[in-house]
Formats: C-alpha cells, structure tokens, sequence
C-alpha cells in the first residue's frame, strides 16, 4: 500500500504485547490488549502494516462510545445476600434484560426500537414520533459550553438522522453537577468549578436549542458532590416522522454525499476520550465546536429534500465522525471515500483526522446518482455545502482514497464484527436496609424542615434555568415546565406536553415528556434506584394526563469505570430492575445510550461518579384538552392523597437534610402502582381532576407545598387521614405506625396527590374503588399551608407565599 | 370572497415561521413561507402579497447583533421593493427577531426616513428570558393608535416573551417624544391592572416599557412579545381566552388579515 508524506504505515506486525499496549495509550485509541492482538493478527495476513487511517478507523469502530463493548458483552455476575453467592453469566447484558423485555412486550405501537438513531413509536395513522436522549460529560467536564452545546446539537442529529429525518420538536435536558457553592480549596486540581460548570454548560445548551428553535420543555438537575469532576449532561430531542419515512435502505451504486458544516481539527478523538476515565492531562481539542445556524440551514433544507424522496438512507456523524457515519451506512455493501474532496474549514488536516474528526452539524446521505444534481440544489439554493465524497459499492470492503493513493482497504466483516466480546467480572453485595429510628418532631421543626426541604438544591425552583430556554418556541408547549394559574406564580410541572398542530394539521393528540433520576437511591440500592426512576419517569407524564398504556421510556446509564467488578455489579443490579418493571408496568424500551468511565485520576487518588441511570418517558395523548397542571384550582375543592405511605427515607432529602442514618430505599410495588395510574388516567379523561402532582422527593410536606404557593392559596392537610402501611410487614396496614414527620417527608413511589371538585367526588371514588386512597383535606383560601395530626397535637403552620420563596431563592441570578 | 395572501421571509436562522404560518391560515389567509435568496431572484414577487411578515428567530445566529445582518441584506438586495411595499400601505409585521429587524433597516418607526434611528439591545437582566408578561394595549391614551394590528384588543393581553435585546433605545430624546405625540408606541409591558409591572414580567429595560410600535401610518407593526404563540386559549399557561378557544394572539394576526380583505 502507498502512502502519501500525509499517511503513515504504523508497524505493528513485529510489535510485544507491551508495546502494542504502548501504541493503543499514545496514540489515544483506548484499545485494550487483546483487542490490539485481533488487530495485529488481522494484519499478518494481510501480509502488511496498517496505515494510521486504518488503526484509527478501527479505534473509533471498536470503541466503547460506539460499540457499547461492556452492556453487550459477557459478564460473570456473582450477587451475594447475607453471605450466600449466587452466580450468573450473562452473554450480552443489555439482550437479555432490556432488549428482552421490549421483544416480550412487543407492542405494536412501537415502530422502531433500538435499532436506528432513536426510538419511535406511533402518534397516529400518518406519523410516528422519534425520542434518543444522549450524553456529553466528558466534553462538558473540559469545556462546559462548548460541551453542553454540541450535546444538544449531536442529539438534534439524531433525530435528523433517525428513518429519513424527523423534524424536532422539543428537547430535554437532565444535568448532574457538584455543588455550585463549593469552596473553591475543595476542588480537585485540573477541575472546573461547579458552578462555572453549571453556567457553562446551561448557555451551551441556551444557545444552541434557543437558535435551533426546538423549546427545552422538560428536565431535571441533581447536585451531588459526587459530580464535581465528573459533571453529566444528558440531552433529548423528540421529533416527528410520517410513517412511511422510518424505513431505510443503502444500495450499491448510491452515492455519498456529506452535507452541512466543513470539517477541521476539532474533536479529533471524541470517541475514544470518551471511552476512558479523564485525568489533567486530558486534551481539550478532543471537545467540538458547534454552530446551530449551520445545523438549522440542514434541517430546513433535508426536511424539503426527504419530501421529495431524494435519498434512500442519511445518518448523522457524531462519534467517529465520518468514519462512524459512513462505516454504518455502508456496513453491508461497502463503500470508497475519496477523503481528499471532503470540504475542509481549513488545510493541513491528514487523511486520518479528516476521516475520524467530529465536526459539527454534518450529515451523511446515500443518493441514488440520479438525483444527485437535484439535492445538491435543494442543498445549494439556502447555502448549504453539500460534496459527493464517494460512493456505496458491492465488495463489502472500505476503501479510503487521498489524492488518487489508497490508505486503507479491510473487510467490512472484520470492521464491524472483528471486535472481540470482553468478558468482565461483576459483583454485587445486597445490603440489609434497616428503618431509621423513629423521628419525631415539634409542630415548629417540622416546620423549619419543610422550608429546608423547599430551599434543598434538589427541590429548589429550577426557574434560573427554565427561562433562560425558549421553551415556547414553535407555539406547542401547552403544558409548560413551570405552571401556575397566572403568568405570575408557578410551581414545578411534572411533566410537558407538547401538541403539534403545526406539524400535524388539524390533531387533537399530544405528545407528553418527562423523566425520572435519583442517584441518591442507587447510593444504597441501584436496583431500586432503577425502579424508582422508571416508575417516577411514569408517574410524571400521568399526573399530566398521559394514559400507561401509551408510553415509552429510554433509558440512559451514566456509570463509572467498568472495569471494577463493583462498579459493574451495581450495573448489571440497575438493568435487572429494568427489565423487571418494563415488564411489570408493560412499558417497552425504544432507545438508550451508556456512558461508562465517568471517572477522574488526580494525584493518584480515583474521584468516580454516583451511579446514574436517567429514564425518560415519551407518550401520546389522546386529547390535549384532557390534562392537567399541579397548581390548586378552587377553594373548598378537596383533596385526595393516592397511594401508600411507607416509611422510606433510604436517599431521601429530609434524611440528607436532617443527617439521617439509615432508612429504606423507595421500593416500587408496581401492581398497586399501574392500577392507580390507570384509574387517574381515567379520572383526567372524564374531567374529574382539578389538578394533580406526584410525590417525589421531600415527599407529600413538600408536593402539597408546591401546589398551594404555585396557585397563592392555602391548604389544610389533616396527617392521620393518610394512609400508611409498614414496609417490612406488608400487609399489616396501621396509621400509627409512623409520625408525623415520617408520613409527611418519606419519599414512597406510586403517590399523588389530587385536587377535586366536592361535585365530582362520588364518580372519583368509584373510579378509584380497590385502590389505596383517602381524602385528606381541603384547598382555602387564607394563603396559609397547615398540616395536623390530633392524635400527636401536631399542627404544623406556614404561609404560602414563605414556602414559595423560600422554593425560589436558592439558584438566583447566578 | 378573495383569499388574503401571506409572505413570511425567511433565511438561516429563522425559527418562528410555522407557528406564524399557522396562525395567520387560522385567520384565513393563504400563506407561503419564503427564502430570502428565493426572493431576491425575482424581487417584484413580494407585490403579489397582500401582508409581508419578518417571523422570530436567530437570523443568521444573531453574529454582529440580533437582526442586523439580515437588516443590511434586506436594505442591500430588497431595499427598494421593501420600502415601496410599505409606503403602500400594505400590512408588515415584525416579530422579536423580526422586529429586530425593522427597526434595524429603519422600516421603524419611519419608513419613509428608512434608517436606523433606533435600536433594541441587551436586556438590562443580562440573560435571555423566556416567560409570560402583560402588555397594556395603549389605545386609550389620547387618540386611538392607528395601527391596524392592534383593534379589538381588551385594555390589558399576556403574551409570551423570549429574547436578550429587547431593551429598545434610542440616542434622540425628541425620538420617544414623537413616537408618544403620534400615537405609534401600541403595547408597553405592565402590571396585570395596566400599572408598573416589576420584574420578572419586565426584564429588558426598554425605554418607556416599550414593547411593541407602529409607523404613524399604523400599517407597520413591530413587536417584541409573541403574538403567534398564542392563538388558541390552551397555549395560556392558566387556559385563559376568549370565547373559550382562542389567545388574543389570533386577533391581531386577524385584524392584518380583515384590512388587506377591505
């Protein structure tokens, strides 16, 4: 093979093992060993050394970021309770838990499910909605704006590239960062602050969903130092696609064609960087550089071109660049690129780093040769570069061309499947949860604990943030991030609805979207972590009046290094309960996406990141007409609390607050909870709730809080009228079983609490017949939020209007 | 009965084009989405329509400042046809970005001048917002605007905002003093009753709580709040409407609509 002074042969054929291991560190290709032998073995019967090009395309190919090496490859998972092992092998993790429960669901409504850039599942006849939630933490722990930003432009692509391109309508964004009021001495060396980080990182995201015009409408941000070099930044986009858009399809003889934004240096290596932990030394060139109005240029335009059927197949370049874009859309056929007539935002670039960079705002199409002057004049006529860089062949083999000498040539087989499964070692010890020691409180304290909880980072109004987001762009946020009942005073929605009646002419339908988090659970139990986010993620989009039988959820692992047998136990723990409650709850995965190696060396010592698993849930309902806010409506209207106290304060934040040992985690007890999602579903359909929000951290003190201050109303709660039950015994039901306190601020799944009209009262209890409710009180209107207990002389006392800005205050201005 | 037709320019950087679509076909009219450099191939197409709009967005990422750099397009390339189309007498609409936009080449306040004399810069709260805020319709002072966009409007509407310059300045002290003596400033933010609103529900810190003018014809109408994000009551954050369907957004895209019919 010829190589230009551009190209360099790297030899391998002669190399040790420990200098194989050598080149994959230099040169960061976070190639292991034995994957660096399969390479060299590759090559001795070749009879030849491979070029750089060749070894980098097969570095991005087999990385962990594109390959998902650890969820889908063998893992021996030895879980031990109170002493005794118990031992299984798993032959591709994500297979047999997620994928698994998805094929048994098999619903029919899903359309596309985790095979192409997101999910989709259907919106009506005509349409299908896509939905891919996606990370960028390493580049946001380098880089926060830069970062964040190209986190929300790669995802947008996603859905650009899902099926034939989906037109977006609505991103989200979970953050998880260290305390922004760090003392500076406290953070490790090479490490941004968190709170240059959080600014960083929520502009990158401002700008670049503000300009695309796609309204961030929903999200979460959790703070925990254990975030602190490690911070993560997922963003989601969802778009819609007609149904006959989704299926695509490469032919030999279609022509390639790179569209959008010129190709530089930047993000040389984002693949591999990301598939390994950072430490000071890490290069911040590996991080992109974004530029939405080349990517809003694309969408206009690929949207006219996808109408007019003159591609069969597009993808997005994302990790790896072209080598990934084109390397997936040429797979089966094979494909020759003639790197030298990519368009370059500068010289000087080699062959390789043209092929692996990841620049931005670029998409790849396959065209069939007699279209290509049309769509390059679709392209041309709003000044979008479109190059025709190579063509898709028949010999299954990928060949790079510079200037007329080919850099590389190997088989496509060995490409995409060449890359050795690992095989890892998993432990997990199951940990025996105690119920903390009684707490109990005076009438003030809990008081005082309420304003805490409200003022807790975690709780606190999110409003610095959220308006900083056009979240009303394109007009179709009809259930908004913060809602009140002016424009004036607001709370905490849980969940967005979007109604695309600009996309879709004439619909009544909408799209909800929320999302479910708790790291602090997986702290103690990731399996009930797990469970708590996917049931959480539920409970949201049904407060708003989403049906459970119409939602999806993807799932998203941000975890540290898998190479400890710990870290991975604690994993392979979360997609179990994955696959327990998709089952349980019948709610299929469409999509996800892992970040491993969420980690950090500094002097030696391993900063590594709570583990994370974020859900979010998309679904279609029915009628935008029936749904809900949280806000208190009326005065004298009653309220109901739905669902079953338990005393679980395991990760809660009354136990962070108040410096608790001990406690249960939330458990998930999905039949009781399915079973009043579905009647509060009914419930919103027959218009029986006035408003509605579920209990999440801080508990019902802190939900009923939220619904009195976003409304400027009162609210009387009468405590003994709670229904509680012990976690332990199950079945034994009594109210005196826990305090005040404890039925106030425990955390239990499957809660809500509902406002209803006194009119409707008797066709709510019958719709609720069989399930776990009660009627606790009543909306006033001295602006006052009052808790009592008779039975322990409690009578807990504050007003609203205290409470709200005592939720407003925390994140100001910053 | 004549069906009114819509020109909504575009470019890179546009965002708000559908949902300005949507609510002026709500109205009736028939309306096409138009590129810039569409146009400046046959520039005379624009007197084929009967209202010319310049929808929100990042017009070419907002580089320089927001607004500007299509501004000097339009003024290089189309500024003769667009200063005659609005001497007309035609109805033209600029929202946020759009309005940046006017008053950037000077259609606002004066078309006839057609320069600058006037500008929206950063809001004083230094960040981007994106909320709900009041607007008191100034019809009642004096004599009644002649804007044509803005009839039939109760005393005090909410729209939605999104924008970081917005803050509407001008170097001229004798500039505001006219703008007030001609009845061309038609919304300033406000309080819910009409009074002085406080922040949040202003954050930009524009002159005389200025949202929103018109030329002293009244056909021209420049604003920085989002009329087309509130058409239909459910787009209120409270549901809030009028005759339990609509925003009190659909009436000034239908007052546009109703002239160019007369």
């Amino acid at each position: 093979m010829k190589c230009t002074t551009k190209c360099k042969t790297i030899e391998i054929l002669n190399l040790s093992d420990e200098q194989l291991f050598e080149l994959s560190k230099k040169n960061v290709l976070s190639l292991s060993l034995e994957e660096m032998k399969i390479i060299q073995n590759y090559f001795k019967k070749l009879k030849r050394d491979p070029t750089d090009v060749e070894i980098e395309t097969i570095a991005q190919t087999w990385s962990e970021h594109c390959k998902h090496k650890t969820l889908t490859g063998m893992i021996e998972y030895i879980e031990e309770k109170s002493g005794e092992k118990t031992k299984k092998t798993y032959n591709n993790l994500l297979q047999e838990t997620i994928f698994k429960a998805s094929g048994e669901l098999n619903k029919p409504w899903c359309l596309s499910v985790f095979k192409d850039n997101a999910g989709i599942i259907e919106f009506d006849s005509e349409n299908g909605i896509a939905f891919k939630v996606e990370t960028h933490n390493h580049p946001s722990a380098l880089e926060p704006y830069g970062g964040s930003a190209t986190g929300m432009g790669g995802v947008i692509r996603d859905i650009l590239g899902v099926g034939l391109g989906a037109k977006p309508l609505a991103s989200t964004t979970v953050f998880c960062f260290g305390n922004p009021d760090m003392e500076s001495s406290k953070v490790p060396e090479g490490v941004h602050h968190p709170r240059r980080i959080m600014k960083g990182v929520v502009s990158g995201i401002r700008d670049y969903g503000n300009r695309m015009g796609i309204p961030t409408v929903n999200g979460a941000v959790c703070f925990d130092d254990g975030y602190m070099s490690n911070p993560l930044v997922y963003c989601g986009t969802m778009g819609i696609i007609p149904k006959n858009k989704i299926d695509k399809k490469v032919e030999s003889g279609d022509l390639v064609l790179v569209v959008g934004g010129r190709t530089g240096r930047d993000g040389i290596h984002g693949a591999t960087f990301s598939s390994t932990q950072l430490d000071g030394e890490s290069d911040i060139s590996a991080v992109q550089i974004g530029n939405p109005i080349i990517e809003k240029k694309v969408l206009d335009t690929m949207i006219e071109a996808r109408d007019l059927n003159l591609y069969r197949s597009v993808t997005d370049c994302g990790a790896g660049g072209l080598s990934s874009a084109v390397g997936e859309l040429g797979k089966k056929t094979g494909t020759v690129v003639y790197l030298d007539k990519v368009p370059l935002k500068y010289g000087g670039l080699c062959p390789w780093e043209i092929w692996v960079s990841e620049a931005q705002e670029r998409m790849v199409f396959a065209v069939p040769p007699e279209n290509i002057e049309r769509i390059i004049g679709i392209f041309k006529k709003e000044d979008v570069e479109a190059v025709c860089i190579g063509e898709f062949t028949d010999d299954k083999k990928l060949t790079l061309v510079y200037d007329g000498d080919v850099l590389a040539s190997m088989s496509m087989e060995f490409l995409h499947n060449g890359v050795p499964k690992p095989a890892r070692r998993a432990f997990y010890e199951i940990k025996e949860e105690k119920i903390q020691k009684p707490i109990d409180m005076s009438s003030f304290e809990i008081s005082s604990s309420l304003i805490s909880s409200l003022a807790d980072l975690n709780v606190c109004s999110k409003e610095w943030i959220i308006k900083q987001y056009d979240h009303e762009v394109q007009g179709q946020t009809i259930i908004k991030p913060l809602q009140g009942n002016n424009i004036e005073t607001s709370g905490p929605g849980d969940a967005a609805v979007i109604f695309p009646y600009t996309a879709v002419k004439n619909t009544r339908k909408g799209i909800v979207l929320s999302n479910g988090l708790n790291p602090q659970y997986g702290k103690i139990d990731p399996y009930k972590m797990a469970a708590s986010a996917i049931e959480e993620s539920l409970r949201n989009a049904v407060a708003v009046g989403a049906n459970v039988k119409k939602i999806s959820i993807l799932d998203n692992f941000c975890w540290g290094n898998p190479s400890d047998p710990e870290v991975l136990g604690s994993l392979v723990r979360a997609t179990k309960a994955c696959h327990d409650m998709s089952k349980a709850f019948e709610v299929p995965f469409i999509s996800g996406k892992d970040s491993l190696y969420n980690e950090y060396f500094i002097n030696k010592k391993k900063y590594s990141i709570p583990s994370a698993l974020l859900i979010s849930a998309m679904g279609v309902i029915e009628n935008v007409e029936n749904t809900v806010t949280m806000p208190f409506k009326k005065n004298g209207n009653k309220i109901f609390v739905l669902g079953v106290t338990r005393n679980e304060f395991g990760g809660s934040v009354f136990s962070k607050i108040k410096s608790i040992d001990g406690g249960i985690v939330p458990d998930v007890y999905p039949r009781e909870s399915k079973d009043i999602m579905e009647k509060i579903y009914n419930a919103i359909s027959g218009n029986l709730i006035e408003a509605c929000h579920d209990c999440s951290e801080g508990g019902i003190a802190v939900a009923v809080a939220e619904m009195a201050f976003s409304a400027n109303k009162g609210v009387y709660i009468y405590i003994d009228a709670i229904e509680t039950l012990s976690p332990l015994k199950k079945k034994c039901r009594s109210g005196n079983e826990m305090t005040p306190v404890e039925v106030l601020f425990s955390e239990s799944n499957g809660r809500f609490i509902v406002e209803i009209k006194p009119d409707n009262e008797e066709k709510f209890r019958k719709i609720l017949e069989g399930s776990i409710f009660s009627e606790v009180g009543y909306v006033s209107d001295d602006k006052k939020v009052i808790f009592e207990s008779k039975k322990n002389n409690i009578k807990v006392q504050q007003s609203s209007e205290v409470l709200l800005n005592s939720w407003r205050n925390t994140i100001i201005g910053c | 009965m004549k069906k009114i037709k819509v020109l909504i320019l575009r470019t890179a950087g546009t965002n708000c084009d559908y949902e300005t679509q949507s609510a002026f076909e709500l109205c009736g009219a028939v309306v096409e989405r138009v590129h810039i450099n569409t146009l400046v191939e046959e520039k005379d197409k624009i007197f084929e329509y009967d209202i010319l709009t310049f929808p929100g967005g990042f017009t070419y990422g907002d580089d320089v400042a927001s607004g500007k750099i299509l501004s000097n397009e339009i003024k290089n390339k189309l500024g003769y046809e667009v200063k005659k189309y609005a001497l007309s007498g035609r109805p033209i609409i600029g929202i946020c970005n759009g309005f940046q936009v006017l008053v950037k080449m000077g259609l606002l306040p004066d078309p006839e001048l057609f320069k600058q004399i006037s500008t929206l810069s950063y809001n004083d709260s230094g960040r981007f917002e994106c909320c709900w805020v009041y607007l008191k319709t100034e019809k009642k002072i004096g004599s009644e605007s002649s804007c044509i966009w803005t009839k039939n409007l109760p005393d005090v509407i909410s729209l939605p905002v999104a924008h970081g310059e917005g803050k509407f300045i001008s170097e001229s002290k004798d500039f505001f003093e006219d703008l007030n003596k001609n009845n061309q400033i038609v919304f300033r933010y406000s309080s819910k009753d009409g009074g002085e609103p406080e922040y949040p529900l202003v954050s930009n810190g524009s002159t005389e709580r200025i949202a929103g003018i018109c030329n002293k014809k009244g056909n021209i109408f420049g604003l920085m709040p989002h009329p087309e994000r509130y058409v239909f009551a459910l787009q209120h954050p409270a549901k809030e409407g009028f005759n339990s369907k609509y925003g009190w957004g659909k009436v000034i895209f239908q007052n546009a609509v109703d002239f160019a019919g007369q």
